[in-house]
This record gives C-alpha cells, structure tokens and sequence, in this order.
C-alpha cells in the first residue's frame, strides 16, 4: 500500500504524465479509503484550473 | 469578444494599447520583474502590430496577443536559464530536499490533513485571490517558478521542459511537485484560512 507521501508525488505526475498501471492501480485503491489524499487531489486540480483561468 | 476585435484591420494601436494592462499583469506573474515584464509586452504589441494582417479573427484579440506574450516570456526563460547556469540548478534541486517532510508523518501519513477548499472556483473571480495567488508563485526558487510557469501557463509538455532547461524528467517532476506543494501550503495559510477539518 503505497503512503500519502508516496500518493502525493504520484497525484502531482499525473498531471504530467501517464502513470504506469501499477502506480495507477495503487493510487486508485488510496484514493478510495484516504479523504487527505482525495482532498490533496481536489486541491491539485484547482490549482491547475486556477493556472488556466489567469483573470482578465 | 466585442465586435471590432473580430477583423484585423480593426486591429489598431490604439486597440492594442487596451490590451496592455492585462498583458502586462500576465507577464509580471510569470517574470516577477518589472523591467523584463515591461520589454516582453512591449515587443509582444510591437510584433502584434507588425504581423496584424496574420491575426484571422478566429480567436478573440486578447488570446491572440496572449499567445505572441507566451513565446517571449518563454525566450526570456530560456535566456534566464542560460545565464543563471546548471549549477544554480542542482543547488536548488538539492538546497530543496527535504521541504515537504514537515508535511508528512515518518511513516507517511499526513502530518497535517489536506484541508477542503470551499467553493474553489468562486475564488478565481476575485482579484484578491489573485493578489495572493502571485505572492504565493513568487515564494517558489527561480527555476522551480520557472518550470511550473513553462508547465502550468504556457502549457508545455515536460518533454518540451527538460530539453528547453536540460534536466533529467525524473527532476522535472520533483520541481513541479514542490512548486504545487508550496503553492497549495502558501494558498492554504494565506487564502483558505488555514481552517483545518478532519483529523
């Protein structure tokens, strides 16, 4: 079972690039029993959205 | 989009001129240096009026000039990366290991639970949000600022990265995740209120 140290660098690569289906597979079973790292994830994805949303 | 934006020959200095403001906050973000931010709008509204008859209409005015800023901020980097060198790199890659830690338990668990975020999206309507959004990217090293800037604003691949910076994928990956950490920790204390839920 991988650790939320583990999940979080593996939530930040995927916004980068494709995760092997091991590490997919791994971080898929975490996110389902850890609310942290779901809620990390969530956080990820706003700041990203926040990136392309830069206001004008 | 208004209505004289859509045809080129509308595409006046004048016009041009009204786009600075916004040109000129989108480069100060990114360069965090007036006089370099000033240059790149400056040559991106000269190059605009000079290659007018190419801009088709298609899109709105505003992402067309937004595009031609992208390509000089991004020469910038390139000159900046040049001239701070690789060793400034790897002093930075290695001064930072280890930041995040505090973060985490030993055995990695979150030392400080990741907090919900309300109603993020309502947050990027707000021109204080973006106020400390910028303080918060100006915390991040030069060169982790500047990956996270060519990934997240100017939208390249980190194949693109690594080869524009010369660093390995494997570093590339640690310096956007450390940019995102801090960028989450900076926006949780000084936005979101540091109101923590769970345990």
């Amino acid at each position: 079972m991988l650790t939320c140290k583990e999940v979080s660098m593996l939530v930040s690569q995927s916004l980068d690039r494709r995760l092997n289906l091991l590490e997919w597979a791994g971080l898929r079973v975490h996110l389902l029993l850890c609310d942290g790292c779901r809620r990390f994830r969530q956080q990820m994805a706003f700041i990203r959205r926040a990136c392309r949303h830069f206001p004008g | 989009m208004a209505k004289n934006e859509t045809t080129s020959g509308a595409l006046s200095l004048a016009l041009l001129e009204e786009y600075r403001p916004y040109l000129l906050r989108y480069a100060l973000l990114q360069l965090r240096d007036n006089p370099s931010a000033e240059d790149a709008v400056q040559e991106t509204l000269l190059a605009a009026l000079e290659n007018r008859a190419t801009f088709s209409g298609k899109s709105s005015a505003k992402t067309w000039l937004t595009g031609i800023l992208k390509h000089k901020i991004l020469d910038l980097y390139r000159k900046q990366a040049k001239e701070a060198g690789q060793v400034s790199l790897e002093a930075e890659l290695d001064s930072g290991a280890g930041d995040f830690d505090t973060l985490f338990q030993p055995d990695g668990h979150w030392q400080t639970w990741p907090q919900a975020w309300a109603d993020p999206l309502k947050n990027l309507e707000n021109k204080r949000f973006w106020e400390i959004f910028e303080i918060c990217t100006k915390l991040m090293p030069a060169h982790t600022a500047r990956v996270f800037m060519m990934r997240e604003f100017l939208g390249l691949s980190t194949e693109e990265i690594c080869k524009g910076m010369q660093i390995t994928a494997t570093n590339c990956w640690v310096m956007l995740y450390r940019a995102r950490m801090s960028l989450k920790l900076c926006l949780e204390h000084n936005w979101f209120g540091g109101k923590f839920e769970g345990t």
